[in-house]
């Protein structure tokens, strides 16, 4: 894979591929790949993959779930894709309540492009365009979009986890086999958060990454369950 | 009392040296080595055999670099 060393896409690409492969469903499973670092997706998935515009995998993944309901429809994207240029596709397709499931991987930069700030850069968090730290006065405040979808009635299961710990990815994968099966069984829109490190935007190695991804994205960024089977449990 | 072994397999060229599963590996089995790969990556590698065949560091690599095998020893 093309990702940095240590980067939580490549976990994150093989839980999903191991969750296809367990459910026995790599043949009706249609994945919808974003523009960022994950944009190669489809080169790692030996499922049918197709490539939207930016932030528009939520509208494409619409689209393909509509015209194919009996198919397993996901979108990955990451937070510039899906929390800026996207937040419209994704806010009113889980509103409507599409079938099918989001993974959003959170790292709170814009990664592919060089470490810019994305709308879910944390407050003082240095990035390329806000050297100095983000400062709310000027830039605004961080977006939990995740919080914010989950207030939405189209959501069924929304969830917050990590893949920084064996721990942690052993319940990231508990969350995008539940979120597969929710497809299965006909309920709305899934959407499983993983909160990531980019140790190349941040300036750190794959081992400090993790560490000042504990410290200061999870006290903004608290992991678990939000929804569960429609209704709010946090 | 039957006791479990473990053991791993490393595949060198798909290693970028990260190192996560070296923080991971409850045994400290692991280590950065000082050779490098053809991608210029200091690879990991075993530095004992006190592997139990846990699967943390097979869980946490990104590049699924790593294959644990298990063995049941009766003794």
């Amino acid at each position: 894979m093309h990702y940095c060393p240590g980067c939580g896409h490549g976990t994150t690409h093989r839980l999903v591929a191991e969750v296809i492969d367990e459910m026995g469903i790599q043949d009706k499973t249609i994945g919808i790949a974003p523009v960022g670092c994950a944009v190669l997706a489809y080169n790692y998935f030996d499922v049918d993959m197709q490539e939207a515009a930016h932030g528009r995998a939520p509208a494409l993944a619409t689209a393909v779930k509509r015209l194919m309901p009996e198919k397993f429809v996901f979108t990955y994207q990451g937070d510039g894709d899906l929390a800026a240029i996207g937040t419209a596709e994704t806010v009113h397709a889980i509103n409507r309540g599409e079938k099918f499931v989001i993974i959003f991987i959170n790292n709170g930069i814009y990664g592919m492009t060089g470490g810019q700030m994305a709308p879910t850069t944390l407050e003082g968090m240095p990035t390329s365009t806000s050297p100095y730290g983000r400062e709310l006065d000027l830039m605004g405040n961080p977006l939990k979009i995740t919080e914010l979808v989950a207030n939405l009635p189209g959501a069924y299961f929304v969830t917050r986890q990590s893949v920084h710990t064996p721990a942690n990815v052993r319940k990231a994968k508990k969350a995008i086999k539940q979120a597969f099966e929710n497809q299965a069984k006909g309920h709305g829109t899934s959407f499983v958060e993983i909160v990531s490190n980019c140790n190349s935007g941040w300036k750190l190695t794959p081992i400090k990454a993790n560490e000042w991804m504990e410290q200061n994205m999870f006290p903004f960024y608290p992991l678990g369950d939000i929804k569960v089977d429609g209704k709010l449990v946090k | 009392m039957a006791k479990i072994v473990g053991d791993i397999v490393i595949d060198v060229e798909k290693c970028k040296g990260c190192g996560v599963c070296v923080t991971g590996c409850p045994q400290d089995v692991l280590i950065l080595g000082k050779e490098v790969n053809a991608k210029g990556y200091n690879f990991v590698v075993k530095q004992n055999n006190k592997c139990i065949g846990c699967a943390n560091c097979a869980m946490i690599c990104p590049d699924a670099v790593i294959t644990v095998y298990r063995a049941k020893i009766e003794e």
